[in-house]
């Protein structure tokens, strides 16, 4: 297991000193060799939840469930418990996850360690907006109740603090009420990147999920071409039901990368035909619409043993159609995107956490197949474009950005670093905050 | 037709196969009442079953090596339950083997909680059982029980004294209505397991295996590998001849 632990990018590669599983909220850190990080599903995609030469504390025994109010929704549970559990258990009762990311298969923890954001950013925020409070186990032993009014200042540290203020015991949770768990979703092909801008403003006054695929390959005028969809909860007969079990997964990863420029080609050209000239309804399960991946267990493995990179984006709203623009040139004439890129408006709603991703403009995620030198020489232009532009790139998911680089998306990193326990630290930490 | 469980006693609920078919039977509404050594983390447990559906769950904190405290224990259960219709056993230690060679009384220990503990329990339970005339018992040995080897024999030795007794527990309570399953887990993510080197294909969450205990319990199994593959595994294992099985290293 100490060598196996990888994460969900599987770059880059690293070895652990131990992985010492948490099993009970009540004990106390184990003895282990320092620094320490604590690790739930390992789905942040680079090296933020890695921790090279320390200890990995594994929190996914923690996944009690410790109060559930069905009249109130107010749901406290350990910090281990991953999402797809706490559908399963809130459903039946009608509620639902106000805030939850492109899979379902993470931890409470790491959930606020990311501050994560869905497709509802621009009516719901992130997933810390409905954290009620936490407690916080500290190196020195110390346990802290943190709440927007009790301990704000760690509050907000841990918030999107990347598991370095210590280790989130348990969280309380604001549910919200549903009456239905089917999605009414509504697609929409979109010409460009202009139509996207268009279509986000009006979807995100009317609609609660909002997100838009495009087809990252397109060049010259159709530029940002791609699939636009709006989605609510299905209104009418309450029905309530708990998502399927997963049928696919990738058994074994196959020796070299399955994710070919053929493939995506292929891919991108039959999820186009989802889009149709004026909008087109139609109803399926949340896990479908929210977790689409999720379905296909072991994804990742696709992209084979080099595996792969997902550059995530933030631009501010301004600056936005002409770095898209930028970006998504770059990416095409380079011929490296992948399949699964991904446009969304967040919401003016301020986050709150020191080092929370989300903030006022537009997000473009993406994956690239890990080919080498060409790869990172992209990635490091595209960055380029994010800071010029003002943005920021998503630390989940980042396994390389240059310190400058996350320095200029997040200055109050350094405030982080005064809160952060002295035993804790992460592979990403350390390369972040060199020297640059 | 499909057993439901609705009333049941877990011996060693804090270990992670206990919590995982415990979740499962709480969530159908089941009351449950559980026995383990330490009060808070059967209170953790309790909490958790409650809020995922147990119709009510009650906890007796008792050290089950203790052999002294079973019939007090038993009848406790009956006195939350009432008539209960099923029981799991569920403690058990895995002991260093070269810790147990180099000294006796680590692996007395080894086999008072692995066998002697719930042969013992079971003794009390059968006869309960036996009396209202219907129940299931569920008790977990493990793979390791199937053929001494030299990697774990104290602990192998144990478990598989334990299956032979379920066997012949089995074979005395079929005709009262009570049903016996002896449970083969395979290596299993717990922190039993804790220490060793984990991954690959042939370990397996405690979630998966619940459900795999759930399952069997419903339809009335005798003997369940769990995963399923491991009873082919050990199907080779238990033919290999002596002479060249003594010689591997496993």
């Amino acid at each position: 297991m100490i060598a196996g632990v990888r994460s969900w990018g599987g770059y880059p590669a690293v070895e652990h000193a131990a992985v010492l599983p948490l099993t009970w909220r009540h004990e106390n850190l184990p003895a282990a060799v320092r620094p320490l990080l604590a690790a739930g599903l390992s789905r942040s995609y680079g090296d933020s939840a890695l921790n090279e030469g320390g200890t990995l504390l594994a929190t996914t025994g923690l996944d009690r469930i410790i109060r559930f109010d069905r009249a109130t929704g107010r749901l406290q549970c350990e910090a281990g418990a991953s999402l797809a559990s706490l559908y399963a258990l809130v459903i039946p009762a009608g509620w639902f996850l106000p805030v939850a990311p492109g899979t379902a298969n993470v931890t409470v923890g790491g959930a606020i360690a990311n501050d994560v954001h869905g497709k509802n950013h621009h009516v719901a925020g992130t997933f810390a907006h409905h954290v009620v409070r936490f407690e916080l186990l500290r190196s020195d032993g110390s346990r802290r109740e943190c709440s927007p009014t009790r301990e704000p200042d760690l509050f907000v540290a841990t918030i999107g603090g990347l598991g370095l203020t210590g280790v989130i015991t348990w969280a309380e949770l604001q549910l919200r009420p549903i009456a239905a768990t089917d999605i009414e979703v509504d697609t929409l092909a979109m010409p460009g990147l202009d139509a996207f801008f268009e279509l986000a403003a009006g979807a995100d006054a009317t609609h609660e999920y909002t997100v838009a695929w495009i087809d990252a390959l397109a060049q010259g005028p159709a530029l940002g071409r791609g699939v636009f969809m709006r989605a609510r909860h299905a209104e009418g007969p309450r029905t309530l039901r708990a998502a399927r079990r997963q049928r696919l997964a990738v058994p074994l990863m196959p020796p070299v990368c399955a994710v070919s420029r053929p493939a995506v080609l292929t891919f991108n050209a039959l999820y186009r035909l989802r889009g149709t000239r004026t909008w087109k309804r139609s109803v399926q399960p949340y896990e479908a619409f929210l977790f689409p991946l999720d379905g296909i267990g072991n994804w990742n493995r696709l992209y084979g043993p080099a595996g792969f990179l997902q550059h995530q984006c933030v631009v501010p709203r301004e600056a936005a159609p002409r770095a898209l623009r930028e970006m998504l040139a770059a990416i095409a004439k380079a011929g490296q995107a992948s399949p699964l890129t991904v446009l969304k408006a967040f919401g003016d709603l301020p986050s709150l956490g020191l080092l929370s991703f989300p903030r006022p403009g537009v997000t473009l995620a993406l994956d690239f197949a890990l080919r080498g030198p060409e790869t990172f020489a992209l990635l490091e232009h595209l960055d380029r474009i994010v800071v010029d532009a003002g943005g920021a790139i998503y630390p989940a998911k980042d396994a390389r950005m240059s310190p400058a680089t996350f320095r200029a998306g997040f200055p109050r990193w350094t405030a982080l670093e005064q809160w952060r326990d002295p035993a804790f630290s992460s592979s990403f930490w350390r390369r972040v905050t060199q020297a640059p | 037709m499909k057993r439901t469980f609705e009333r049941v006693i877990v011996f060693g609920a804090t270990s992670a196969i206990a919590q995982a078919v415990a979740r499962t039977l709480a969530a159908r509404g089941a009351r449950v009442h559980l026995v383990g050594r330490d009060a808070t983390k059967l209170e953790a447990v309790r909490a958790d079953l409650l809020a995922r559906g147990a119709a009510a769950a009650t906890v007796a904190v008792a050290d089950l090596d203790d052999l002294a405290l079973h019939a007090g224990l038993v009848e406790g259960a009956w006195v939350a339950l009432g008539q209960p219709d099923a029981a799991l056993l569920a403690q058990g230690v895995l002991p260093d083997q070269a810790g147990c060679e180099a000294d006796t009384s680590r692996a007395h220990a080894a086999m008072i909680a692995n066998f002697l503990a719930p042969a013992s329990l079971l003794g009390e339970l059968a006869n309960r059982f036996e009396a209202q005339g219907h129940g299931t018992l569920v008790a977990i040995g493990s793979v390791a029980g199937d053929r001494g080897r030299k990697t774990n024999y104290v602990y192998g030795a144990a478990k598989g004294g334990l299956a032979t007794f379920l066997q012949g527990l089995r074979g005395r309570l079929h005709a009262k209505g009570v049903h016996v399953l002896t449970v083969k887990p395979g290596f299993v993510d717990t922190p039993m397991t804790a220490h060793l080197p984990k991954g690959g294909p042939l370990w397996a969450s405690a979630e998966r295996v619940g459900d795999g205990i759930v399952r069997a319990m419903e339809r009335g199994a005798s003997e369940v590998y769990l995963p399923g593959f491991w009873r082919l595994i050990l199907l080779v294992l238990r033919h290999l001849p002596e002479a060249i099985f003594i010689r591997l290293k496993i």
